[in-house]
């Protein structure tokens, strides 16, 4: 399989000393969907950043589809579309223009850069809106922009930096669709999101970052498995005074028609109902407490939290 | 980038900066146009008739091409400073970053955008002239040529200022306290034969009196410095600040971390 990114050793230490990226390695294969999961400031947005050239590495090696960024700039970002995380376009541009414009920057002759324009702005649905400022569009509509601004030279992977924050769930569900076909298409993706069960449903592989490390990498359904523990939230139509007890099983009374428990991955939750439907407990509905990965997630950060922001003991 | 790709590129950039100075000429255009049509009434017609000959030239034949200098300088600066830099504090210099555009594409197509102002402004402002008196260009080859030049050095120092400003407030520092009174005081009024020896000599140390008066010898025939030199320099700093520029286009802390 074509490696579409290659990461070795990757350093970045701000000029005021702050060590952002401490040597990390990654690798993505061609039409991956790619997650970079991490807490605020772990070093996501710094390895994107890196990738894209708008940050300089302090050491280590980063190819585009074995094109090396340093020695072979202008074909490794041929190969890359990037959406930033924040809106950079000139707001008082035409949408269609913000479009036409990036496609020029990557030497795309004007009727196919007006052709291509015309394509991913009906695919995003903007086309009503080509004639518009894009100042006046809503934050849906800005992102969907970027979206087709960072497809218009048809790059071979896409890069998004959290692209559905702030966007309502409607619009978050559409984008998905969207960003499944693209990537059923044959474009690669890299993206970065604080939505865990965005990453869940999207990305076949993970890399999970926390203090400017990997601290996990691998596919999505494996790194589910390392899941424990699942917590549910059953709701009753019974009045409880008190969490049902329930021999192996940790419970938590919520509210006087609901708890949650804490389910380990070798037990099953049909005892669970057994016992509640022996105390003449029935129950109504069951879900998740929170996403699973958000629960891995939580755990792996909080494995690699230092001892003071725990508040362990040394 | 192959050769078609860097051109379409450059074009591009070329097209949007024009395009924003042209989208909102009631700034860009129309005031420069006012204020030289009221330097030509106050100082050329009411003053003037007062004053008499200069350089052997009655005086509004004089400041004309010191007026229409003036101009070039002061938009080819001002476009370049202030459209680099807002696209930078708005991020959208990222667009340009990103993409495969050379260091040096990217240079070209900002200092286009700004000569393009700048000779624009300088065409509307001899297009006035015409109001108010006759020009009769002695040399036609220097005069553009010192016109193209000089547009192009102010565009650079205007780049330059671009990337090293962190603020609005930088980008108006230089115009106000640096360029302004090097322009009024570079021969642009008055010719530095009348200044008092001692001031001739400091004058000589303002570029900008080479530019004002190559490009008056240009069009009246006359000047006060040796146009040969004032070539040599405005090339030599066209050059020295060309590579300047590419240098922190590369290197610049402002624009990559």
């Amino acid at each position: 399989m074509t490696q579409a990114l290659t990461i070795r050793g990757l350093k970045k230490t701000y000029p005021n000393g702050f060590e952002a990226l401490k040597g990390i390695d990654l690798n993505v294969e061609e039409g991956d969907f790619f997650g970079l999961l991490g807490p605020n400031g772990a070093g996501k947005s710094t390895t994107l950043n890196i990738i894209t050239s708008l940050v300089r590495k302090t050491a280590g090696q980063v190819k585009v589809f074995e094109h090396d960024i340093d020695d072979d700039f202008s074909s490794a970002k041929k190969n890359l579309g990037v959406v930033p995380q924040e809106f950079n376009f000139n707001q008082f541009d035409k949408v269609f223009d913000v479009v036409a414009t990036q496609a020029g920057f990557y030497g795309i002759p004007r009727q196919l850069a007006v052709e291509r324009t015309e394509k991913y702005l009906k695919k995003l649905g903007l086309w009503d809106k080509r004639y518009s400022n894009s100042r006046m569009l809503s934050g849906g509509m800005k992102r969907r922009l970027m979206i087709a601004r960072a497809l218009v030279h048809e790059p071979k992977i896409l890069i998004l930096d959290e692209p559905t924050a702030g966007v309502d769930i409607e619009l978050r569900r559409s984008m998905w669709e969207f960003l499944k076909e693209i990537n059923e298409s044959g474009t690669t993706i890299i993206l970065t999101t604080h939505y865990l069960e965005e990453a869940e449903s999207l990305c076949r592989n993970l890399a999970i970052i926390d203090h400017g490390c990997i601290v996990e990498d691998s596919s999505t359904k494996d790194l589910l498995r390392q899941l424990n523990t699942e917590t549910f939230i059953f709701d009753v139509d019974s009045d409880l005074q008190a969490a049902p007890q329930i021999t192996g099983f940790e419970t938590v009374l919520i509210d006087s028609c609901s708890f949650e428990i804490r389910v380990n991955s070798d037990q099953h939750v049909n005892r669970v109902f057994d016992v509640l439907s022996e105390q003449g407990i029935r129950v109504t509905s069951m879900r998740n407490k929170t996403n699973r990965l958000e629960e891995l997630f939580v755990s792996l950060v909080a494995k690699n939290m230092p001892d003071e922001q725990t508040g362990a003991q040394s | 980038m192959n050769p078609q790709e860097v051109w379409i590129a450059l074009s591009t950039i070329v097209r949007k900066e024009i395009r924003r100075f042209t989208r909102i000429w009631v700034q860009t255009l129309i005031p420069p146009a006012i204020t030289m049509a009221l330097y030509f009434v106050i100082f050329g017609n009411l003053i003037g008739s007062r004053i008499g000959d200069m350089g052997g030239f009655d005086y509004m034949s004089y400041i004309v091409p010191g007026l229409i200098m003036m101009s070039v300088i002061t938009n080819s600066y001002s476009n370049v400073v202030s459209s680099f830099f807002s696209s930078k504090f708005q991020r959208q210099i990222e667009e340009l970053l990103v993409s495969p555009t050379p260091n040096w594409v990217i240079l070209v197509g900002y200092l286009v955008g700004g000569m393009g102002r700048g000779l624009m402004v300088g065409l509307i402002v001899t297009a006035l002239s015409l109001f108010f008196t006759k020009l009769h260009i002695a040399h036609l080859g220097i005069t553009l040529a010192i016109i193209l030049l000089t547009s192009l050095l102010f565009s650079l120092g205007g780049f330059i200022n671009g990337i090293f400003a962190r603020s609005f407030d930088d980008i108006s520092i230089i115009p106000t306290f640096v360029l302004t009174p090097l322009t009024y005081l570079g021969g642009v009024f008055y010719s530095i034969q009348l200044l008092p020896e001692f001031w001739q000599k400091v004058s000589m140390a303002n570029p900008i009196l080479y530019m004002v008066n190559s490009f008056r010898y240009g069009i009246l025939g006359v000047s006060d410095i040796n146009v040969g030199f004032a070539f040599a320099m405005i090339s030599l700093f066209v050059v020295g600040l060309f590579i300047f520029a590419l240098y922190l286009l590369k290197n610049s802390k402002g624009l990559r971390t």
